[in-house]
């Protein structure tokens, strides 16, 4: 008799090639059998009328006239109207300017994407970066126009908040969580006060009072900046959540790591910085990241203090008489710009997590 | 392992370095240490045994101000434990601590492992720290896996890079909490081989172990703990042979079956 060692035998038929595959997957059993045919039966009905609506009756560069008579989509809304979606009041012969800030961000964004280059360079080019941004969208130097803040809008404007009132709070988070579980009283209670407060507020009042209330209290003639405000309610309000998912990954790292720390002399701050943080930021990098989409899509809530942020523009251009009632077409036209955001970040945050091997 | 590597340190009373005077600790109501007093001498390799939940840990963890004591006092090297930050950065400085579960950091690598402390507390440059570093390694016998993370190794291994990461600091005391409890029947001997050798260089050691060999072959004096008390001190010859009190001897007799 022949002798058979475990890697001689073949796998079973069902398993192998493309039936196999679907034998395996889709028709295993009574219940997976019916859900995929119900899926199946639901595409076939509802999958051929929207690509044509989509793609095939649509009209991509016309007037809103020939739109009203069209049976497709009418992406014309996009392609009449996409400079003040984007740019808001923003002049509209400056808005290379904005434009050119943003290729500036994403730039900055996908080289920091690679962990390698995370060196001292890189800060500075950040800072460099910055200051370039800021003086492109303000201007009043190196001959550029002015531009006042009040017009800025649309998507450097969400760009703006999103990205600066996330890379502000996950710091002050931090601090916060350590704050929670500092052994010095005072400053316990205030962390716990603090987020205990802010996570019982809205958003939406929180932007209230940023803007409504808070000037109240300012001396007559002082005004601060209302994108200023908006994001630091941002700020303020993101960090909070920050600080509670951080306080869990803190309760992860056992006492024996602080113990070692300890015993080997490095101080409180070391031990934070080289020993416990390192950990426990990566034990939560999938709760934090879930906080900064939900937040990245919360800033589209200035639109109530009546900051032109994307949202803000695209409803404008649909209040338009011209564009009124393509709102479909327009809104998830603003869907993909969120969604191409939200799902680079998801998207990175898997790539970390490999990386650090969660 | 049997022939004892050294006779009894010279004893003069300037020689101590660590000594307990009356000490007495409570986790709340719970009295765990119920007045101690020990003197160590430069050199000394103290075993101390008991039963579970007698105070050993506690003890030891007192000499590095991991736990406070509440009554009494503790002096190492001359400074006395108080709440004040420079003394027990000081005193920390100078004993170095192996744990039951060793504790290595698992996000840095076994090199980084070691070269932490001499980097950031002693301020060394890295590239000395490093090569300080490897010595130890080939010490306990494992500067192969300098590159490796902690979880990559065996407990053994981790056990015998956790004693380097002590000694990179080049403490004058060690204190090891039972560091081979936690450790597979045939990975406690090439930890045990790193403390002999240890031992024969004349670190002061204090450990607390049921390993009755090394007690016997390395230790000067073996203590007794129980109920928070060291009920028993006296040279493994005489503690394994001569047992004074009743309760040494019932727990001697469990543990050597
Ligand atoms: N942080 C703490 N809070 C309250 N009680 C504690 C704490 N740590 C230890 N104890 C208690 O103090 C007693 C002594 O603990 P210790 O760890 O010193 O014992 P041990 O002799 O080392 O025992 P073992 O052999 O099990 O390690 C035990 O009863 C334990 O339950
Ligand atoms: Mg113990």
């Amino acid at each position: 008799m022949k002798e058979t060692t475990m890697d001689d035998i073949a796998p079973p038929l069902t398993r192998v090639g493309i039936i196999g595959w679907i034998r395996m997957n889709l028709f295993n059993g009574v219940f997976n059998s019916l859900l995929t045919i119900v899926i199946v039966l639901f595409l076939w009905y509802v999958g051929p009328p929207l690509i044509r609506w989509l793609f095939v009756n649509s009209l991509w560069g016309s007037t809103s006239v020939a739109c009203r008579n069209a049976a497709g989509a009418c992406w014309s809304v996009i392609s009449a109207n996409y400079r003040f979606i984007l740019f808001g009041f923003y002049p509209y012969d400056l808005q290379w300017r904005p434009s050119t800030a943003m290729l500036v961000l994403v730039c900055l964004l996908l080289i920091s994407r690679n962990r390698r280059l995370w060196k001292k360079w890189l800060l500075y080019a950040w800072g460099a970066g910055l200051c370039c941004m800021a003086v492109l969208m303000q201007g009043g130097v190196l001959g550029l126009t002015p531009v006042e803040s009040t017009q800025w809008g649309g998507l450097p404007l969400t760009l703006l908040l999103a990205i600066f009132g996330l890379a502000a709070a996950y710091p002050l988070g931090v601090l916060l969580a350590l704050g929670r579980r500092s052994k010095m009283p005072a400053i316990k209670i205030l962390s716990i006060v603090y987020i205990e407060l802010i996570r019982g507020i809205p958003l939406i009042s929180m932007l209230f009072m940023s803007a409504i209330i808070f000037p109240l209290f300012l001396p007559e003639g002082v005004t601060i900046n209302k994108i200023l405000r908006a994001q630091v309610a941002i700020i303020m309000f993101t960090a909070a959540y920050i600080a509670e998912v951080v306080r869990g990954g803190l309760q992860a790292i056992p006492k024996g790591q602080y113990e070692a720390a300890e015993t080997l002399g490095l101080n409180y701050v070391q031990t934070m910085r080289l020993i416990v943080l390192p950990q426990a930021l990566k034990i939560v990098i999938p709760p934090s990241v879930s906080i900064l989409i939900s937040a990245f899509k919360d800033t589209s809530l200035v639109v109530i203090i009546g900051l032109y942020d994307i949202l803000k523009t695209t409803q404008s251009v649909l209040a338009n008489p011209e564009w009124m009632g393509f709102s479909s077409e327009a809104f998830i036209f603003l869907a993909c710009i969120y969604f191409v955001c939200c799902y680079t970040m998801s998207n990175y945050s898997r790539r970390l997590e490999r990386e650090l091997g969660v | 392992m049997d022939s004892h590597i050294a006779s009894q340190p010279e004893v003069s009373e300037s020689d101590v370095v660590i000594e307990f005077t009356d000490v007495h600790k409570w986790y709340g109501d719970f009295h765990v240490l119920r007045g101690i007093n020990l003197k160590i001498h430069r050199g000394e390799r103290i075993v101390i045994c008991g039963p579970s939940g007698s105070g050993k840990s506690t003890l030891i963890r007192c000499i590095n101000r991991l736990e406070e004591h509440q009554r009494g006092r503790i002096v190492v090297s001359g400074t006395e434990l108080t709440n004040n930050i420079k003394n027990i950065e000081k005193i920390r400085a100078e004993v170095g601590m192996v744990f039951q579960h060793f504790n290595l950091f698992p996000h840095l690598t076994i090199l980084e492992n070691l070269t932490l402390g001499p980097v950031w507390v002693r301020k060394i440059p890295r590239s000395e720290a490093e090569k300080t570093a490897m010595y130890y390694l080939e010490k306990v016998r494992i500067a192969e896996q300098a590159r490796k993370y902690p979880g990559q190794l065996s407990g053994g291994q981790q056990q015998r890079v956790a004693i380097a990461r002590s000694l990179c600091m080049k403490p004058d005391i060690m204190l090891f909490d039972e560091p081979t409890s936690a450790l597979d029947p045939e990975m406690v001997k090439e930890v045990l081989d790193v403390m002999i050798r240890l031992a024969q260089e004349g670190m002061t050691m204090i450990v607390v172990s049921h390993e009755m060999g090394f007690a016997k072959s390395v230790a000067h004096r073996v203590l007794f703990m129980d109920f928070g008390r060291i009920v028993e001190s006296n040279t493994p010859g005489e503690f394994f042979d001569h047992p004074q009190h009743e309760r040494t001897r019932l727990f001697l007799s469990q543990i050597l079956h």
